[in-house]
């Protein structure tokens, strides 16, 4: 979130669009009622009705897989009708901005930008460049009207996007399309702000990362980022998904958002050229140009004294990628397929129900040397091997199941959408024989790094180099038991020798070796201080001689009334609560709406009031320093040139879809997508024998695939078991009634589910044809129930394909048949 | 004044206060002495579940979880939880939990139950091995190489990589923070690449 939850209450109008806040989010409902009681409305658009729905002032169906048709007739309603805060615009977007004359865009080349290449299926984006002056500084021209801006540009990628052609793809009825439209583009005024909410229903798309981006492009267009009540929402769907992805669980980041080092990246040097931005514009605070300092305090924190300036911190430690290498889920879960992996840890998830195209991944499982699981439950990944279709005799694999203990018996912080970092405490010792994950983690460390110091083996060094200093330690130097506090404090990190600020004279003492590091701000890249997670620095501190866990805090001081509450546990980074709150206030540092005042300027102090600042310096009138501080040139990106598919989001028919033919162009497709060729990756698309739309989605009872709510009696007894839920419509074709169980299957598999038969879907009346749409909750897994009541998961239905950039697989639009079972 | 049920709790274990409110709490101490948790052990914590972060307390006494509820004093559930939060006790106290370590041999058909040590040893041996076994020090690869006259040609260069290609891992959004952590920098020092969780999905 660019926001956070309490914050919801600040909005006048909430969008909920790929996300379903009242069923998943339940507590989010408590803000956005609370908006609502103040007058705001709240808008639901889904393709069915949901439990936001039912509380919403305004709800419009869409077709799955069909948001970007959606939300591009949005721009133009905005565009057409002047509805955009212009001086927001020109002033802290890129909209001004001139484009190399050589672009193109689907409005001249049916469907696809300029430099497509067809073999390799992916863009040279040379084309997509900025014009820019001898400085390397875009041209601009602030009156919005060379042809060539990005303004113009926008306009005429999106005039395309008329109502008619709208609501012909996404089947929403034409007067709910305008409602829409009209209700949301009315916060482009000062005094009117509007936020949006979403979740995993944009991004499991072959189009995921352009869906938000379209909506980003919307919100800029009405300064609604950076506002109070605004910004642009990800409700994210575990308790700390977003401290895991902060921490770099993911094969192309380091923690803090660090890009992981390729291969041709030979040492540091060439590794801080690469992944340093650089920029002329004197507006521009380039956060990202302090990368260094984050690099070599990470590998400080990592390899302790180990790592000097000499072996360039330990950098050739670090495994390397190759380049251009994707090593991403689906990629994990095909190499596996393929026999390429001897070993794998599922380590607190279940992919065997987690993953799209659950039939492949388990039979991937079934190519592995050896697996382990870590969990509090036994599950489908843990037992792949007795699961249905499987011959134990014949899985040579050998497999642990190591148990773990639950939050409440042990202690540690986890960080909500909000980018709240919260401590929890230990209730209980872990209860049976379990132990908490950090321990388990110590003892592989030690039990592996003893093996390499008895037996030598292949390059050592990153293993027996790691600093692992987390608490009492025995006779032979392996700590006993980990101290979580110990690892908060190496994640902030600490000067490793007293450093001074040479700019004053005399010097002065910024910190003193041995204690916590105040903020990022402080990081250095030659070796004094270490950070495990530059972007976490700040979290726990040294006061007064003590060092402060500012996670652990409860104050409810409330100054401001917006609900920031920042004297209550502390948020990423520096305890600022609203990201981007720069763009909040006007050139001279006011806010644009008084009533909602997040952050102000006083030059008596002189200082900003309010949030903690998206960077100190004065208001961008007096000292000319650009809102969008993580941006080289200081303003957020109406047009993107570096994603995949292009810097405008088009729209794209999902990869199985009803449709022969994208009513937007001749591209039906996203372009750029890599398609699976095995048997196992098979899809369908406009296939007669899966005429339906399929999508997954959850119910507030149960969470991801239900290891840890169907083992709880009270969560299974309320919600016991798969159902397809479909229209009333429908159901009566099929001739099938309530509460009957079938068969819903796509060309990849097939599940057993009961037939929920409901008003909640309508069929969807696109072009002259009329399309059903059908949706499964993903929660359920043949494991437990063991009498295999609940049936299995409904990604065994979903296809394996990716996003463009992210590669998250496209579960949220498939094609599938209904049967009677 | 009012006094919330939070608020009374957090009185009725300091008399002092009490006196100085000038407020009659009999009646409310009276109904507390009747509570199952009037002799429990509270600390707060944060919802497994979804990522809304509500805050709860935990009753703890003899070392068993005997209440959750929602936390009053937290800004964003105000004491609220949705069915989910509201049944987290049964995280702790749950007979399907996996008790001791669970071990499968190839081919077998059937769990065992093993020691912790053994089967730590034997996940380290398997690392070990098959780490050594896979272990790639350089990989080639095509790169762009600026030449004197200022063009850019693709030449094929050997790079190093140190990297182990034969183990993956995916998780965990469940675990804290300072768990991803040391997690991140275990398997990396191993020279594992693949490495993903519940984010990519």
């Amino acid at each position: 979130m660019t926001n956070h939850w309490i914050d919801l209450k600040n909005a006048d109008v909430i969008l909920a669009m790929g996300g379903n806040p009242a069923s998943n989010h339940p507590i989010s409902m408590k803000w956005i009622m609370r908006a609502r009681e103040k007058g705001a409305k709240l808008i639901c658009v889904d393709p069915r009705f949901t439990q936001t729905a039912a509380k919403a002032d305004l709800y419009a169906p869409l077709r799955s897989g069909t948001d970007i048709a959606f939300l591009g007739g949005m721009i133009k309603y905005i565009l057409d009708n002047n509805l955009y805060f212009k001086e927001y615009v020109v002033n802290y977007t890129n909209a001004a901005f001139l484009v190399n004359p050589d672009f193109k865009g689907p409005a001249d080349l049916d469907g696809l930008f300029s430099g497509y290449n067809l073999e390799k299926k992916n863009y040279d984006k040379a084309s997509w460049a900025f014009q820019k002056d001898e400085k390397g500084i875009p041209l601009r021209d602030n009156t919005l009207e060379d042809p060539n801006c990005v303004f113009q540009l926008l306009k005429k990628h999106y005039a395309r996007y008329t109502p008619e052609k709208v609501v012909n793809i996404t089947g929403t009825p034409m007067d709910k399309l305008m409602e829409v439209y009209k209700l949301f583009g009315s916060t482009g005024t000062p005094d009117r702000v509007g936020t949006e909410c979403y979740a995993m229903g944009w991004t499991q798309h072959t189009v995921g990362t352009q869906n938000i981006r379209a909506m980003t492009i919307i919100q800029v267009l009405l300064g609604n980022m950076g506002m109070p009540g605004g910004g642009i929402n990800a409700l994210r769907g575990e308790s700390n998904v977003q401290g895991s992805t902060d921490y770099g669980i993911l094969f192309h980041i380091w923690p803090g958002y660090n890009a992981v080092p390729n291969a041709s990246l030979v040492d540091l040097a060439a590794y801080n050229e690469k992944n340093t931005p650089k920029t002329n514009e004197p507006g521009s605070v380039n956060w990202w140009s302090n990368r260094p300092k984050y690099i070599a305090s990470y590998l400080k924190a990592v390899y302790g004294e180990a790592a000097t300036k000499e072996n360039d911190f330990g950098y050739s430690w670090m495994p390397k990628i190759d380049v251009g290498q994707n090593a991403s889920w689906l990629m994990i879960f095909d190499k596996m397929y393929k026999g390429e992996f001897d070993g794998f840890f599922a380590w607190g998830q279940n992919p065997a129900c987690s993953g799209a195209n659950s039939n492949k991944t388990r039979q991937a499982m079934t190519k592995l040397k050896w697996l382990v699981n870590v969990n509090l439950f036994d599950n489908e990944t843990a037992s792949f091997w007795r699961g249905p279709g499987m011959n134990p005799k014949d899985i040579q694999t050998e497999v642990f199941m190591l148990p773990c203990c639950s939050s409440m018996e042990k202690e540690g912080s986890i960080t909500n959408s909000g980018r709240w970092g919260q401590w929890r405490y230990k209730a209980i010792e872990p209860q049976g024989g379990s132990l908490p994950d950090a321990e388990i983690i110590n003892e592989l460390y030690f039990k592996v790094k003893e093996l390499y110091k008895k037996e030598g083996g292949a390059y050592p060094d990153p293993v027996v180099n790691l600093s692992w200093d987390y608490g009492d330690k025995d006779a032979t130097g392996k700590v006993k038991h980990v101290d979580s506090h110990a690892i908060a404090k190496e994640i902030n990190g600490y000067y490793l020798e007293d450093v001074y600020d040479k700019k004053a004279d005399p010097p002065k003492l910024i910190g003193k070796k041995g204690d916590l590091v105040a903020s990022f701000a402080f990081l250095k890249d030659d070796g004094s201080t270490s950070s495990g997670n530059w972007l976490y620095c700040n979290s726990y501190v040294t006061k007064d001689g003590k060092s402060v866990n500012m996670m652990a805090r409860r104050g409810k001081d409330d100054p401001t009334g917006l609900g920031l509450y920042s004297g209550w546990a502390w948020a990423w980074p520096v305890n600022r609560r609203v990201i981007y709150n720069r763009a909040s206030v006007d050139l001279q540092g006011n806010p644009w709406d008084p009533k909602r005042s997040l952050l102000k300027w006083d030059a008596a102090k002189p200082g900003w009031v309010g949030d903690v600042p998206d960077g100190g310096a004065p208001p961008m009138g007096t000292s000319g320093k650009l809102p969008f501080i993580m941006k080289p040139d200081g303003v957020a990106s109406m047009f993107g040139p570096g994603l995949a598919e292009g810097p405008f989001p088009e729209h794209y028919e999902a990869l199985e879809c009803p449709v022969d033919k994208n009513s937007m162009s001749g591209q039906r497709i996203n372009p750029t997508i890599k398609i699976f060729g095995d048997k196992m990756d098979a899809f369908a698309s406009c296939d007669l024998r899966f005429p339906f739309v399929g999508t997954t989605y959850r119910v507030s009872e149960h969470w991801q695939t239900g290891v840890m709510t169907r083992h709880c009696s009270w969560l299974l007894e309320m919600q016991p078991q798969n159902f397809v839920e479909m229209s009333i419509e429908l159901a009566k074709d099929l001739k099938l009634t309530n509460g009957e169980a079938v068969v819903v299957s796509s060309a990849r598999g097939e599940v057993k589910a009961v037939a929920l038969v409901s008003e909640r879907f309508k069929p969807f009346k696109i072009a002259d044809s009329t399309v059903h749409q059908v949706g499964l909750p993903w929660h359920f897994g043949w494991q437990f129930p063991e009498d295999g009541s609940g049936y299995d998961s409904a990604n065994l239905l979903t296809p394996n394909v990716g996003d463009a950039n992210t590669m998250i697989p496209e579960s949220k639009a498939f094609m599938v048949n209904v049967r009677k079972a | 004044m009012g006094v919330s049920r939070r608020d009374f709790l957090k009185l009725s274990g300091g008399t002092v206060l009490v006196a100085t409110l000038g407020v009659n709490l009999d009646p409310a101490k009276a109904y507390a002495k009747d509570l199952r948790i009037k002799n429990a052990k509270q600390t707060t914590t944060i919802c497994p579940y979804c990522s809304v972060g509500c805050g709860l307390i935990v009753y703890q006494e003899n070392g068993k979880v005997i209440n959750t509820e929602g936390d009053p004093d937290h800004p964003i559930n105000e004491g609220a939880l949705c069915s989910k939060g509201a049944s987290v006790m049964q995280l702790a106290n749950n007979d399907k939990r996996v008790g001791k370590p669970l071990y499968r041999e190839p081919g077998a058909t059937a769990w065992k139950e093993v020691e912790w040590d053994w089967a730590l040893d034997r996940i380290a041996r398997l690392v070990k091995d098959t780490r050594d076994k896979s272990f790639k020090t350089t990989s080639k690869a095509k790169v762009k190489e600026k030449q004197a006259d200022g063009t850019e040609i693709m030449v094929e260069k050997e790079f190093v990589v140190n990297r182990t290609d034969s183990i993956a891992h995916v998780g965990s959004a469940a675990l804290d923070n300072e768990e991803c952590y040391i997690l991140q920098k275990l398997v990396r020092s191993w020279g594992l690449v693949y490495v993903e969780h519940q984010a990519r999905i």
